[in-house]
């Protein structure tokens, strides 16, 4: 599944198109930034509430597919400015982590 | 030891949270320019950062030296800061002395010198109190 395959699906909000063509290879749920750093595999949809600066970096260095926060989490202008300088993907969805993760692996599989 | 072929410098401010990250990236571009294998420039890419970051949060800034040869990519991160007191513990995962404000913003996992350890090929960490902290690291490039 691409990114903008997600992106149509019902109860998902475009933040910012980056690479919209990237392909999803599972998701990975957590908002502790190194956690995410060392576990994610490269190409997860990361579901998480922190919607910073600091999250698009990690987004980028780690090879995440797709930022989507969760439960309708705020997403700063700074975190949106940086995300389209650097062509991060970000969604939103008013689902809880869990339940957009499921989501997605349904969709995997 | 064979020649190097490229060497990069990045100074990393301290304190400065809107730029943290901005080495990193700089060296992961310069690294898909140089047509590096994509795995490698993944675990670069996460050393460095936690490097970067915890030179940002802990140490008030830094630098970091990367050189890149026909065997191995190899990272220096060189801070004056205030030095880490047991290195043995802060390398235990889940060991964390950021405050209540920077764990706000996601980090203070305890995680970073873990993955730093996890994602190279060597890893070697000098600190002293008062002085500073230097870390190691190379990542192979032929296995
Ligand atoms: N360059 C440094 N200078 C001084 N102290 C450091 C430095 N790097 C790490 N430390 C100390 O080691 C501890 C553990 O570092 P580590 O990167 O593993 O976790 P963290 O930075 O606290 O949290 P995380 O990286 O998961 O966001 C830090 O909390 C800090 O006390
Ligand atoms: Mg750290």
């Amino acid at each position: 599944m691409k990114v903008k395959d997600l992106a149509l699906k019902d109860g998902f909000e475009v933040i910012n198109e980056g690479d919209f063509d990237r392909e999803i290879t599972g998701a990975y749920c957590c908002d502790l930034l190194s956690w995410v750093m060392g576990r994610a595999p490269a190409g997860s949809a990361w579901l998480t509430v922190m919607g910073n600066m600091n999250a698009v970096a990690v987004a980028v260095l780690a090879d995440i597919s797709v930022i989507i926060l969760a439960e309708s989490a705020a997403v700063d202008q700074p975190a949106i400015a940086k995300a389209m300088q650097q062509g991060v993907n970000i969604l939103k969805t008013s689902k809880p982590a869990f339940e957009s993760a499921l989501l997605i692996h349904e969709c995997l599989s | 030891m064979s020649a190097s072929v490229l060497q990069l410098h990045y100074d990393v401010p301290g304190d400065d949270f809107t730029r943290a990250g901005e080495a990193s990236s700089a060296i992961k571009n310069k690294l898909k320019q140089m047509g590096i294998a994509p795995d490698v420039i993944r675990n670069v890419a996460i050393a460095t950062y936690e490097g970067e970051i915890n030179m940002v949060i802990h140490a008030n800034g830094g630098t970091i030296d990367v050189t890149i040869d026909a065997d191995a990519i190899s990272l220096v991160l060189k801070d004056t800061g205030a030095g880490i007191p047991d290195v043995e513990l802060a390398m235990r995962e889940g060991y964390t002395t950021a405050k209540e404000e920077i764990r706000a913003l996601g980090f203070g996992a305890g995680m970073g010198l873990p993955n730093m350890k996890k994602y190279t090929d060597e890893f070697e960490l000098k600190s002293e109190v008062g002085q500073g902290t230097e870390v190691n690291m190379k990542v192979y490039l032929k296995k």
